[in-house]
This record gives structure tokens, C-alpha cells and sequence, in this order.
């Protein structure tokens, strides 16, 4: 469903991600992992059509998103990790703008509005201008328009921030099934819990490059790490002696 | 416990800004060539037209002095006017609203430097583009009254504590209204009283009929009207104690009272200012903290505006419904229209209040000069309501640009949506301006035609200039929308479309010229090869002015990484 060739992205001299290929089929939860500055936000904001690569291309079920962005976009539902949407706009007026942008109205619209501002919790705030949600609640939203076109696979970076315990249970329940229907999910994430918990599929990153990619059990065998945790084989892949240096400085 | 020192304060700020310079030179150093070449022909006419003026003025006994004297200052009132205007409006975001505050207030800064830095902030964004409005001015000035080069600094000793004190005033009635008005409404109110307050200034401004010095004919005898230009407008103005300063210096007595009196008032202004400041701040920042709250239920523009667009598609038609609402529902936007709505007023009454048709009939010749000459003014005009309200409009999608990049929106029906919400009302005010002031000018059909016409084609060009140039300069990061149109790019806007406006009335003159002759001949006005020839050329101008800008935009849009 989403396939990365060769992805690549400068800026300037730096390189925030190098040769990255990769593909994520259909009914798969596909966790990025990596250290802040890895290069996870810049490779999920090309999937999404947000950033031109340097190099390489995107298809997002078979559609190369530079070269047929609207095909592609079509099937796409992005969440990004700071929730900026239209302040003067009401909940509902901003799910029904985005509807519009997908190319849909009416009827079908508006119940799907009501529909996901229940699961949300947000029905009594569908006529309150957002200036006035919380940022989890803007999350929320956020969530909910991704939604709103019925897309085929979720881009989704760091969905868990801002969400109460609450809300980040629904999530998951959301993506499980979304899943489980035959939608893809990708999406980053600094909870290595969450993606231990969550994930089919697992990519770790590391300067631009993706150094571990698989399940579990076969990042596992991969790097001969027995039973060892997603932490530990984080921490493993990605300098653990750091944090362990650290660790020993703060403790001074 | 050492304080970090005021430097250091200001020190993100000043590297952000010369980080920007920096870009700006690596980028192919585009922008700072255009900014020169702009700027240059920009100072370069304000400087030529002044100094013609001025040079004629000097030569006139008596009067001559005193009149350059009355201009200067009803000029430096015209600038302390709107820097005060502008200075509110900075301050509420410099003071109130700006990103760095939770770190500044939570970080161990006393209220001293924390006020220094921001008023200094607030400074700098309020009065750049005044500072350098008033160079070629006062080079004129200099120039003409043979200041010599000493003139130079006595001239930027005098303008710098005119500049603190509108930021110094202006910060301090902001910080007054933030907590005087409920906190959820402070924003709303405080653009609807600065606007008020800059209408309540130029209708006063256009009360006092300032014209009336342009007509001496009006005064009984040369004494009453020397009479009238020796009166200071208010003695207590700090405009007329720095037009006094200026002007004591280029007759050669130099009057140091004047210059004692600006920065004196200026030390004043600042203590007290920072007074206030250690009294106020904390609980004004506390209530402007505290989130509006507002319940919509916003029907009418999808009933009225969706049901006009039908045959539109849905996304072209979302994103304009979304635009209206967006500016109705944001206080600093459509409060300006209250601004504009009372420079028609007075753009009218200026028209009407021209000794055109009093007493013996005018000559037809200067009512088509008029009437001509008003497409270049109602074209400003409309210019200076692109730069307030289209200008901003894709810097003010910044921050959701994630959502539109993200989603299968073209580009082109974002262009197009931005392009025709900002062109519609743009034109309805063109052809009304136009259309009201040939009719109190009683014009000719003729003229009624070509203005019509142009001012068509000119509001195209014009929008599709705010919008482009919107697009190649824009302001993502800014915290008010009102600071858009005062940046950079705003400024290289203003400037392009005036060379535009020049050109264009310049390539008319020639046609107009031809008609006005036959007219004036008595011969039947034929329409020559001639004259479609510069039909034609105020046309190309128009569409390339129109398509240009819109292509360009549309490029840098596409290449936009966030």
C-alpha cells in the first residue's frame, strides 16, 4: 500500500534521510521508531505529499504522490504531530471544510461529522470555535478529519501526544480495527510501549537511514537479541552507551 | 542573583534576524536586489518629486519657508499618527501574544530589561518603514535648504525620540486596554478601538481642511495667510517641536529648545511608560492568557454564499465559504473595513471639496486631467486594500498547510479561491470609487469609459500583485495578521504596484492626450491607430501585471516545505 523508493531528503549539505526504500502492505500497522532528528517526521510529511523529496518517490497504492498527487492524496488520511487547524472555525465547520477538500458534501458528510465527533467526544463542542478546544481535543479533531474521507491508510506522527489515557486507548482501538478492515497504518512514535503493544511491523531509524525493519521477532533475530525488549534493542540500535553516559553525568 | 542582561534578551531575536539576512543573501540574493532596485526608484521619485516642490517653494518671498515648514510638519504629524496606530497594534503582539513570552516571564528577566527589550521590539517592527519613508523627505529637505552634511545627524538625533515616543505611547495603551477590557474580548476591542481611533485622525485631519493653505485666494490679505502658516498647528505636538528643529537648522539659527523638548518628553515617556509597565504587566499578561470562548452556529454564509457558488466544485466552494468566515470571525480583519470605510469618505469628500465647479463653469481640460489623474490615486487606494486584506492571504494559511498539502487540493483552486474572495469586494470598491467620482466630477462619457475600464483592469492586476507577491514573501511564523502587510514583501508590493499604476497612466496619457486635444480643437474625437496603440499597451501592462504574479505565485507555492 505504501511503498518508499529510494527516498531521499536534503537540506542544504544535511541529509535527513538517505535511501530510505521500504514497503508497507495492506492490513499492516507499521511503527517508525528512531531518536529525536532521525528523520521520522520528514519521511511521513513526504509520504504526505507535504515535502518534495531530493531523490526517489513515493507510492501510496501504486499512485506516485508527485507525479498523481490527487490519486494518491485521495487514499490518505494525515495526522501531524502539532495540531495548527483554523481557529475561527467551529469542530463541525472545520471536518466539513475537509470534507469539501476531498471532494465530498451532503447528507453522507454530516453524518459522518456527527458520527466522529461522537466517538470523539466532542459533540457538544461541534458549534464551539476551536480557539477554544484544548490541544488535546484539537488532537482529536485532527483524528477525527483524517477520517472523515474513509481513507485507506492513516499517516499518522506521534498520534499519542496530548491525548488523555482515555482518548490514546481509543486510538488504538481505532487504528486496531482500522486495520484489521484491510487499512494501513504508519506512524511514528517515541512510546516504545505503544509500538511493542501496537505495531505489526516495526522501522528503526537512525540518520536518515533505516537500520532495523521488520517484526518484532524478526528484528529480534535479526540483531541475535533474544528476548530482549523493544527498549533494549532500541537503546541497542541506536547508542545506548549514550543514555547510559548520561545517565552516569545527571547522576554526578 | 546575576540578571541576564538586556543584550541578551534581545539576542534571539537579533540572530533570528540575521539569520534571515543570511538566507536571504544565499538564495541567489534575489530579494536584496529587488529590495535595491525597488527602493532606490521609490526614494528616488518621493525624493525628486519633493525636492521640485520644495525648490519652488523656497523661491516664493516670505511665504516660501514658512509653507515648507507647515508641510514638514503636518507630514511628521501624518507619521506620529500612524506609528502610534501601528505601534498599539505591535505592542499587543510583542507585549501580549509573541512565542518567546512564557520563556522571558518563566526565566529570571527583571521588568526592567523585559521591558526594554519588547519595547524596542515593538520599536523596530512599528517604525522601519517610516524611518525609511522619511529619508528621502528629509534629504530633500536638506538638500534644498543647504543643511550640509551636518544635517544628517542632527536629523536622526531629532527622529529618533519622535519614533520612541508614538511606541512608547502606544505600548502604554495597550497595556492599559489589555486590562481595562475582559481578557476573552481584550483583542477584539482593542482592534476596533485603534481602527476607530485612526478613522476618528483622518477625519479630523480632513476637518481642519488642510487645502485651504493651498489656496491662498481664500484669505483676505497676504498677512492673514502668513498669519495662518506662523500658528503652530498644536505647540504642544511633538511633530511641530521636531518640523521646528528641523527647520531652525536649515535657516541657520539653530534653536536647541525644540530638540531639548523631543528628548526630554522622550525620557519622560519612557520612565513612566516603564512605571506602568512594572504596575501592569503581570495582570494584563495573566488576562490575555485566558482563551476565547465563543459559540457559533454560522449558517448564513453557506446559504447565501455556498447556494450562490453552487456550480462550483466543493472544494473551490469550501474554501471560499471558509475564507468569509475566517476574516468576519477575526476582529484584526474585518475591523479594518472600518478604516477603509471612512478613507472613501474622505476620498470623496476630497473629490467633492475640489474648486472644480464653483462659480464660472471649469474648463473641460482640467476635469479630464481630474478625472485622469484620480485613476492613479483610486488605483493607490486600492492597492493599500490589497496590501491590508489579499496580501496576507496565503502567509495566513501557513500553519494549516499541512492540511491542504496533505489533502488532494490543487493548488491552482487554492490560488483561485484567494484570487477571486480578495478581486470581488477589490472591484465593487474600484468601480464605486471610480464611478461616484466622475459623477461629482461630472466627466465625460468618454473618460466614464476609460476609467471604468482601467480601474477594471487595474483591480486584476493589482490582486493578482498582492496575492503573487503574498506568495514570494510570506509571513508564516507572524503572530497578527495586521504586521503582514508592513513586512518585506508588503513594502515590495506597495512599490512595484505604484511603478505599475505610473505606467499605465503614462501609457493612457498618450491616448487621452489625443481626445482631450480634439476636444479642446473642436474636431470630432476620432479613434486613432494612435490611440488603440496605447489602449493596448495599458493593456499588456495590465495582463502581464495579472498573469505574471499569479504564475509565480502559484510556483513558489508549489515549492513550500514545512
Amino acid at each position: 500500500m505504501i511503498r518508499l523508493e529510494g527516498l531521499t531528503k536534503h537540506y542544504g549539505s544535511f541529509v535527513a534521510l538517505d535511501h530510505v526504500s521500504l514497503h508497507v502492505p495492506r492490513g499492516v500497522l507499521y511503527g517508525c521508531l528512531g531518536p529525536n532528528g532521525a528523520g521520522k517526521t520528514t519521511m511521513l510529511r513526504m509520504i504526505a505529499g507535504i515535502l518534495r523529496p531530493t531523490d526517489g518517490r513515493v507510492l501510496i497504492g501504486g499512485d506516485d504522490v508527485q507525479e498523481q498527487p490527487i490519486a494518491a492524496k485521495m487514499r490518505l488520511g494525515f495526522i501531524p504531530d502539532r495540531p495548527f487547524v483554523y481557529d475561527k472555525l467551529t469542530g463541525a465547520e472545520f471536518l466539513r471544510f475537509v470534507a469539501g477538500l476531498y471532494g465530498q458534501e451532503g447528507e453522507i458528510v454530516d453524518r459522518r461529522i456527527a458520527e466522529l465527533l461522537e466517538v470523539f467526544e466532542l459533540s457538544s463542542w461541534k458549534d464551539e470555535l476551536i480557539e477554544a478546544y484544548s490541544h488535546g481535543m484539537r488532537q482529536k479533531l485532527i483524528i477525527s478529519s483524517a477520517l472523515i474521507h474513509r481513507p485507506e491508510c492513516i499517516v499518522v506522527d506521534e498520534p499519542m501526544v496530548g491525548l488523555d489515557p482515555k482518548g490514546a486507548r481509543l486510538l488504538k482501538d481505532i487504528f486496531r480495527q482500522f486495520v484489521e478492515r484491510g487499512g494501513t497504518v504508519m506512524m511514528s512514535t517515541h512510546t516504545l510501549e505503544v509500538a511493542e503493544a501496537m505495531c505489526d511491523q516495526i522501522g528503526i531509524i537512525q540518520h536518515g537511514k533505516i537500520v532495523a525493519h521488520g517484526t518484532m521477532a524478526e528484528i529480534r533475530r535479526q540483531h541475535a537479541a533474544g528476548e530482549a525488549s523493544l527498549e533494549e534493542l532500541f537503546l541497542k540500535l541506536t547508542g545506548g552507551h549514550a543514555v547510559r553516559e548520561l545517565v552516569e553525568v545527571l547522576g554526578r | 542573583m546575576m540578571q541576564p542582561s538586556l543584550r541578551h534578551v534581545l539576542l534571539p531575536k537579533w540572530r533570528t534576524a540575521r539569520q534571515r539576512m543570511r538566507e536571504s543573501r544565499e538564495s541567489g540574493g534575489g530579494k536584496l536586489a529587488i529590495l535595491l532596485i525597488v527602493g532606490s526608484v521609490f526614494w528616488a521619485g518621493v525624493y525628486g518629486v519633493l525636492y521640485l516642490i520644495l525648490r519652488y517653494i523656497r523661491g516664493v518671498e516670505e511665504v516660501g519657508p514658512l509653507l515648507a515648514s507647515k508641510i514638514l510638519g503636518v507630514s511628521l504629524l501624518t507619521f506620529v499618527s500612524i506609528l502610534i496606530l501601528s505601534n498599539v497594534i505591535t505592542a499587543l503582539s510583542s507585549f501580549f501574544l509573541a512565542k518567546d513570552l512564557d520563556l522571558l516571564v518563566a526565566a529570571p528577566v527583571d521588568w526592567l530589561r523585559l521591558y526594554f527589550a519588547k519595547l524596542g521590539e515593538t520599536l523596530v517592527h512599528s517604525s522601519w518603514m517610516v524611518a525609511l519613508m522619511s529619508v528621502p523627505i528629509l534629504a530633500a529637505y536638506g538638500v534644498v535648504f543647504h543643511g550640509g552634511l551636518l544635517f544628517i545627524p542632527y536629523a536622526v538625533a531629532v527622529f529618533v525620540p519622535l519614533l520612541v515616543l508614538p511606541a512608547v505611547f502606544g505600548t502604554a495603551l495597550t497595556l492599559i486596554l489589555v486590562n481595562i477590557f475582559p481578557a476573552r474580548r481584550t483583542r477584539d476591542l482593542l482592534s476596533i478601538i485603534a481602527l476607530g481611533a485612526a478613522g476618528g485622525v483622518i477625519l479630523l485631519f480632513r476637518i481642519i481642511r488642510p487645502e485651504q493653505l493651498a489656496r491662498p485666494e481664500g484669505f483676505r490679505t497676504l498677512l492673514d495667510f502668513i498669519a495662518v502658516l506662523r500658528t503652530p498647528t498644536s505647540p504642544f505636538l511633538p511633530s511641530e517641536w521636531a518640523a521646528n528643529a528641523l527647520m531652525s537648522f536649515l535657516r541657520g539659527s539653530v534653536d536647541p529648545l525644540p530638540l531639548l523638548l523631543l528628548w526630554t518628553t522622550a525620557a519622560a515617556f519612557v520612565t513612566l511608560g516603564a512605571l506602568l509597565h512594572q504596575r501592569l504587566f503581570t495582570t494584563g499578561f495573566t488576562k490575555a492568557q485566558e482563551g476565547a470562548e465563543r459559540f457559533v452556529r454560522g449558517v448564513f454564509w453557506r446559504r447565501t454564499v455556498g447556494a450562490a457558488l453552487f456550480p462550483l466544485t466543493v472544494s473551490k466552494r469550501e474554501f471560499v465559504i471558509k475564507d468569509i468566515k475566517l476574516f468576519f470571525r477575526d476582529t484584526t480583519q474585518w475591523s479594518q473595513l472600518i478604516l477603509l470605510a471612512v478613507l472613501v469618505v474622505v476620498y470623496l469628500f476630497n473629490i467633492q471639496a475640489l474648486p472644480l465647479h464653483r462659480g464660472e463653469p471649469v474648463g473641460f481640460f482640467y476635469v479630464t486631467l481630474v478625472s485622469f489623474l484620480n485613476l492613479g490615486l483610486a488605483g493607490f487606494v486600492l492597492a493599500s486594500i490589497a496590501a491590508r486584506f489579499i496580501f496576507p492571504a496565503v502567509s495566513l494559511e501557513g500553519r494549516q498547510m499541512w492540511l491542504l498539502r496533505s489533502s488532494p487540493l490543487d493548488l491552482r483552486a487554492l490560488l483561485w479561491s484567494k484570487y477571486w474572495v480578495g478581486t470581488v469586494p477589490l472591484l465593487g470598491l474600484a468601480l464605486l470609487l471610480t464611478g461616484l467620482t466622475n459623477v461629482l466630477l461630472q466627466a465625460s462619457t468618454f473618460m466614464m469609459i476609460v476609467s471604468m475600464a482601467t480601474i477594471c483592469a487595474l483591480t486584476f492586476a493589482i490582486a493578482a500583485l498582492a496575492l503573487g507577491y503574498g506568495a514570494l514573501y510570506p509571513q508564516f511564523e507572524t503572530e497578527n495578521a495586521a504586521q503582514i502587510p508592513t513586512s518585506f514583501g508588503g513594502l515590495v508590493f506597495m512599490m512595484t504596484t505604484i511603478g505599475l499604476l505610473a505606467a499605465v497612466v503614462v501609457s493612457l496619457w498618450q491616448a487621452v492626450h489625443t481626445y482631450v486635444r480634439a476636444v479642446y480643437d473642436g474636431q470630432p474625437v476620432v479613434i486613432d491607430v494612435w490611440m488603440v496603440l496605447w489602449f493596448g499597451v495599458a493593456a499588456v501592462l495590465c495582463i502581464l501585471a495579472t498573469v505574471i504574479p499569479l504564475r509565480v505565485g502559484l510556483k513558489k507555492m508549489e515549492s513550500f516545505e514545512f
